[in-house]
């Protein structure tokens, strides 16, 4: 036969891509379950990771089961969030944040995974997504209990360059994250932000950009950015349960001598909080600090607030909530406009 | 017609030439794109190197055998469609089976596919020869290309990042950040250093060896 006819030519191409296509699609189908299990250790050792766990991973001689093990013996809960930081259902592990982010902030899913540490104080790993130069970055970034202080992070990405964005999953860049606070003194959400120069004056919200990686290390300051504010009801809603457990806690130790204490001060010196209908006789500083004196406010003990009763924490989680907005607009703006608390909703 | 055994001196020399004489890289300046991309740290261009090797032996065997059977008019098509089939069934074997290995090679398929040597070689070579000659000619070609790539990330990771696979070779407290004088070369883990490198390496090699300079 010719080989150069064009009735061999059909025959032999079109032979060849069936052949190829056929050997491809065999592969793909059998290879998918064991690349799937893959992906899915993959994401237990990066959560692990997050929380300074799987550290022994290259040891391991079963690295699967290993994964296996740590993640059943440290992650011992996780659940998924709505946008107003209320729990909902859905498996946690399942939740995609590629497909999370195509939708509108307010129906998104945010995971949450917490890591029962050695040292009994619980971790959150919260996943987030983002894009570098060439494709997307992904990572988990783990909070202490305080919801501010980052435990430790993880960073991972498609296809940076090698030796210049890629670097953003070396431990020298991530280790950087670690004891950085994602709010600050005043409580404002202010996420970590990458600078050039590197953070020479030990700023609390800083870390040191990569070098020749400037796009990369922007999108990493902007996933940071974008997915924990999604999570900032959440945040604070476990801020303040957690304040409020500790006044709680103060209170029945010695409700009676606090409360004349209490009634005191309020007289002197506070002004009543905005949404509240009948105006609180104290407090609002441990929630939401006035811009004015923050700081004394934020040192101020618990003890100096607990008079009151379980309605005043319902005026805190307002006062928290309220709180948020302050992050969009200037702060003393939204210690006076109740307004912006449903608007932000 | 007497056997040829599979290692005759005529063998040998398609897989020693490629690393000096004929190195695709500095001789024939094929693949080039790639040299400058993954040669910032030494273990990317090892596993490059590693990849384009198998990749150019694997396919220079099979379009050797194939190839009297491929219609000439096509031929680079079917090139392209066998080179791709390849890369892309190592990349998926990988990712079922080591997937930490697949992780850092998924970056590469791309750049195998279009490595010049891969379609250079096939087509310099494996239509003309039989499979075996064709199957060490690729093993030659990758194992000189990956040389060069080699020698330009140990300068590039050296001077670049002070470290070598990794390893902190110049030590931190030599850093003008802790104290001391030296400091990394930016310049150094930007692409065009790498040309400058590659350049340089053959401008060595052309003055060492008259006989690859064109008259």
């Amino acid at each position: 036969m010719n080989k150069d006819s064009n009735k061999y030519i059909y025959i032999y191409s079109i032979a060849l891509v069936v052949i190829v296509a056929a050997a491809l699609s065999v592969a793909a189908t059998l290879l998918k379950p064991f690349q799937q299990k893959n992906v899915e250790v993959e994401k237990k050792q990066s959560i692990l990771l997050s929380v300074h766990k799987a550290a022994d991973v290259k040891k391991a001689k079963n690295k699967k089961q290993y994964i296996e093990n740590e993640y059943a013996k440290y992650i011992t809960d996780s659940y998924v969030v709505s946008s107003l930081g209320a729990k909902q259902e859905g498996d946690a592990f399942e939740v995609s944040l590629e497909e999370e982010a195509s939708k509108p902030a307010a129906n998104r899913k945010l995971p949450v995974f917490i890591c029962s540490d050695d040292d009994g104080k619980p971790k959150y790993v919260i996943p987030v997504r983002g894009a570098g130069l060439w494709g997307p970055i992904w990572g988990y970034v783990a909070l202490h209990d305080d919801f501010s202080t980052i435990y430790g992070v993880v960073f991972d990405h498609q296809g940076e360059t090698p030796g210049l964005g890629a670097e953003l999953s070396t431990p020298e860049f991530q280790q950087q994250f670690a004891g950085k606070q994602i709010f600050d003194a005043a409580s404002m959400f202010t996420s970590v932000k990458v600078v050039k120069g590197g953070n020479t004056k030990g700023r609390q919200h800083e870390v040191d950009a990569i070098s020749g990686g400037t796009i990369t290390s922007q999108g990493v300051e902007k996933m940071l950015l974008d997915n924990l504010n999604a999570y900032l009801l959440f945040f604070k809603e476990q801020q303040r349960i957690q304040s409020a457990q500790q006044r709680l806690k103060e209170k029945e130790e010695d409700e009676r001598a606090l409360r004349e204490q209490q009634a005191e001060a309020a007289k002197r010196e506070r002004r009543p909080a905005p949404v509240a209908a009948v105006p609180p006789p104290v407090d609002e500083g441990e929630a939401a600090p006035e811009p004015s004196d923050g700081h004394s406010q934020l040192v101020a003990s618990p003890a100096t607030d607990s008079a009151a009763a379980p309605k005043e924490e319902e005026e805190a989680a307002n006062a928290a909530l309220q709180k948020d907005a302050a992050d969009v607009a200037p702060a003393e703006e939204s210690e006076n406009t109740p307004v912006q608390q449903t608007e932000n909703l | 017609m007497e056997k040829e055994s599979l290692f005759s001196a005529k063998n040998l020399k398609l897989l020693t030439d490629p690393l000096g004489r004929s190195n695709p890289v500095t001789v024939l300046v094929l693949g080039v794109c790639s040299a400058l991309a993954v040669t910032v740290k030494l273990e990317p261009a090892v596993v490059m190197a590693i990849s384009v090797t198998v990749v150019v032996a694997v396919s220079n065997a099979i379009m050797s055998a194939l190839r009297s059977t491929i219609p000439n008019r096509i031929r680079i098509i079917v090139q392209l469609v066998v080179v791709s089939l390849l890369v892309i069934l190592v990349d998926q074997v990988l990712r079922a089976f080591a997937y930490d290995v697949s992780k850092q090679l998924s970056v590469f398929v791309g750049l195998i596919i279009t490595n010049c040597i891969v379609m250079g070689r096939i087509e310099a070579f494996a239509l003309g020869n039989k499979p075996w000659p064709s199957f060490i000619d690729g093993i030659g070609n990758g194992l000189g290309y990956g040389l060069v790539l080699v020698a330009v990330a140990f300068v590039r990771e050296l001077l670049g990042s002070g470290t070598l696979w990794g390893y902190r070779v110049i030590p931190s407290s030599f850093y003008i950040a802790n104290g001391g004088v030296y400091e990394n070369n930016g310049l150094i883990i930007l692409p065009p250093m790498a040309l400058i490198l590659l350049g340089i390496i053959i401008w060595i090699q052309r003055s060492r060896s008259k006989n690859t300079v064109k008259s």
